[in-house]
């Protein structure tokens, strides 16, 4: 094929522009200060866009805020820590291809996680061919575990676990108050699938009657006849098995346009996303809007609060509107930190060997020790709800016994009263 | 099955269609004219989508109200890409490249919007993007019907630009035979340019209507595209009438399938009805049989 001189300025011209535009936008952040010794480089592969851009870019904000923490503490071992994080475009392939150029081109001494569990799989595969330890902190679903990778560690909840407290509170609801009927949908993700089966057994336990139950596909654009298929069955509960602020958003929109409002709406992602969310939904519609998770910006845990402050000190907003992603992105810092710390070196073997040892690390989470698959079984999971419509809140409402858990509204108001 | 929610379905099919075929009409328009295959419309919709969201945030211009001025400006924006990159390719290769230098385009956009908005999603806001109104037991949100009804306004203009004035011969010429069109003094150039503008501007009504359904960042347009390409190549490249039904009968099988089997089969059946249609007609439903000269 020919191509004349001009034609490749302008490819090249465009691509370059549009490859420095992206750059730009995605500041991989390379994190540094003069110190003394050689700087320690640590891959991480990111989705700054795609699917999972929003969560990546939280995930890119924790990790940023521990590299800023611990060099301001005087860096790993005295190491000054260097991000080193390229953008997968939230593809699983793009993750496999990342990791090995991070390994074996850029020679990073350690591997940070990247998000989802659908995007971790790829990635510990592909550390743990290369002996690294991958400490992650979003790829908590079973699929990731199943793989029995000596590798892995996720600091956040196991997932499967994650709808409990909620289900174990609809069905210790006194009879004349407990919903009738319940609707699970929800997409074909290893994040969100693993956790209808586990909320179903202790709802149908209940004698709670499934009226929809189905599986939607990760690419639809389209949620309005799911939804409305959803609002049609007219359950008094739905259990949405999402994975970002779209989609429940688009639930939420095609409810409200259907004139139907289930009295308790659970979320297993979106929710979370903190002002972003509520930028996506409105605050009158996010009153009573439910979503399982392991931490919240107003955890009560004092490694937590500092990290809530700086984070808003940097980057603004408000406690409640701290993405939980931050969180498990720090804490992942955090479990390096000490596993480095520890060994008294950068060896992944001797990382590896020490974090499935049963120590307990103390991170912005809570406590995290693993399991022989990697797992952090100690971490508990709650319920968090949106309350109010003016002074909006986001608030821990389960397990109920929990002195930090408040009241729960139910039923859910109205979409926007 | 729910009757009631058979008809919403039908209801959603044909309301939510109409949208995507209007995006999908002018990515078709553009092949069909120019023999550029056009990937960077998923995020020209998205640029749309965020114009209309600066209008409102900025200015607090309503959402149709603003469609008066990001009309002409994304029409702007299709002039200003066609003449830039666009314009330049030339010979038997020139549709392959038009991929690469789209794509190129369309990174240069996604970068930038994630610059100016951030990844964090937003959804476009109105009163009436959240109420409907119902007909017997079925719902219709206002915003989906007044999408339907903006995307057949937008397309019976179309067709009328194309079949009732002087510029539409020269667009239909264009289609059928550029190198006839030429020669009977047809400006080919100037024809290509002002329909990939149109082509373009049309993404402002649909990003508009897409962005009031959906809560979007730049990275939504990945899922737009496979889409709207899917569409067209059911409908039959350069076909704008074939553009439409695929776009309509797309959703509609989708969304129907959706709730009498599972909508894990929404999206398998449309590519399922692609590929005996493929197996049958290869160039799509109302395509042509034979490759055009270019």
């Amino acid at each position: 094929m020919k191509l004349n001189g001009k034609f490749l300025r302008v490819l090249g011209a465009t691509t370059v522009a549009g490859s420095m535009a992206l750059a730009l936008a995605t500041d991989s952040g390379a994190v540094s200060k003069s110190h003394a010794m050689s700087p320690i480089k640590i891959g991480i592969s990111l989705s700054l866009s795609g699917d999972f851009s929003a969560d990546g870019q939280a995930f890119q904000q924790g990790y940023k805020l521990w590299a800023s923490d611990i060099n301001k503490a005087g860096g790993l071992l005295g190491h000054p820590v260097t991000l080193d994080i390229k953008s997968d475009a939230s593809l699983p392939a793009q993750v496999q291809t990342n990791y090995q150029a991070l390994i074996s081109n850029d020679h990073v001494a350690l591997t940070f996680g990247p998000f989802s569990s659908l995007l971790t799989i790829p990635a510990a595969k592909t550390t743990a061919r290369y002996g690294y330890a991958m400490v992650e902190g979003a790829g908590g679903a079973p699929s990731v575990f199943s793989l029995k990778l000596h590798n892995v560690f996720d600091v956040a909840l196991p997932v499967a676990n994650s709808l409990v407290p909620f289900a174990n509170w609809i069905s210790t609801l006194p009879a004349s108050k407990r919903p009738k009927t319940v609707a699970y949908v929800t997409s074909n993700d290893p994040f969100t699938e693993p956790q209808i089966p586990v909320a179903q057994a202790i709802l149908s336990k209940a004698g709670i009657k499934s009226v929809y139950n189905h599986v939607f596909p990760a690419e639809v654009t389209d949620f309005t006849p799911i939804a409305d298929a959803v609002a049609a069955a007219k359950p008094d509960v739905v259990i949405l098995g999402a994975t970002d602020v779209p989609t429940v958003s688009a639930f939420m929109q095609a409810f409200e346009q259907s004139g139907f409002s289930p009295k308790a709406f659970i979320a297993t992602a979106g929710p979370d996303q903190g002002a972003a969310f509520i930028k996506a939904v409105g605050k009158a519609n996010a009153d009573g809007v439910m979503v399982p998770n392991s931490w919240y910006g107003l955890a009560a845990n004092k490694q937590s609060k500092k990290m809530v402050a700086e984070y808003i000190k940097t980057y603004g907003g408000t406690p409640a509107g701290v993405n939980g992603d931050v969180a498990e992105a720090y804490a992942v810092g955090q479990v390096m930190a000490a596993a480095v710390k520890a060994t008294g070196g950068f060896s992944n073997s001797k990382i590896i060997t020490y974090l499935h040892s049963g120590v307990k690390i103390a991170t912005v989470l809570g406590g995290a020790q693993f399991n022989a698959l990697g797992e952090n079984p100690s971490m508990t999971a709650y319920t968090f709800q949106w309350q109010g419509t003016t002074g909006t809140k986001f608030v821990q409402v389960n397990p109920a016994n929990d002195p930090n858990s408040v009241k729960i509204v139910y039923p859910k108001p109205a979409w926007g009263k | 099955m729910n009757s009631i929610a058979l008809l919403s379905a039908a209801k959603d099919g044909i309301l939510t269609g109409s949208v995507y075929a209007l995006m999908a009409t002018g990515l078709t328009l553009i092949f069909g004219v120019m023999d550029i295959i056009n990937v960077a419309q998923g995020i020209l919709v998205i640029l749309g989508a965020y114009l209309s969201y600066a209008l409102q945030i900025h200015w607090h211009i309503d959402l149709f109200i603003g469609l008066l001025i990001t009309i002409p400006a994304m029409f702007v924006v299709g002039i200003v890409i066609e003449r830039l990159f666009l314009g330049r390719l030339k010979g038997p290769e020139k549709t392959a490249m038009s991929i690469l230098v789209t794509y190129a385009v369309s990174l240069l956009i996604e970068g930038s919007l994630n610059m100016i908005f951030s990844v964090n999603d937003v959804q476009l806001q109105g009163w009436y993007v959240q109420k409907a109104f119902a007909i017997g037991s079925v719902h219709f949100g206002y915003i989906y019907v007044a999408g339907f009804v903006l995307a057949v306004a937008l397309l019976s203009a179309l067709y009328f630009m194309l079949y009732r004035t002087r510029f539409g011969v020269s667009v239909r010429a264009s289609l059928a035979d550029q190198t006839s069109a030429a020669l009977v003094g047809i400006d080919v150039r100037r024809v290509s340019t002002i329909c990939f503008g149109i082509g373009v501007a049309v993404t402002a009504a649909g990003g508009m209507i897409y962005g009031s359904t959906n809560a979007f960042n730049a990275s939504s347009s990945y899922d737009l595209i496979s889409r709207l390409l899917t569409i067209i190549v059911l409908g039959g490249m350069g076909s704008l009438g074939g553009a439409m039904v695929a776009g309509v009968g797309m959703v509609f099988v989708g969304d129907m399938v959706g709730v009498v089997w599972s909508p894990i089969w929404s999206s398998m059946s449309y590519f399922i009805i692609l590929a005996i249609v493929l197996l049958f007609r290869p160039q799509g439903l109302f395509g042509k049989q034979m490759a055009r000269v270019a």
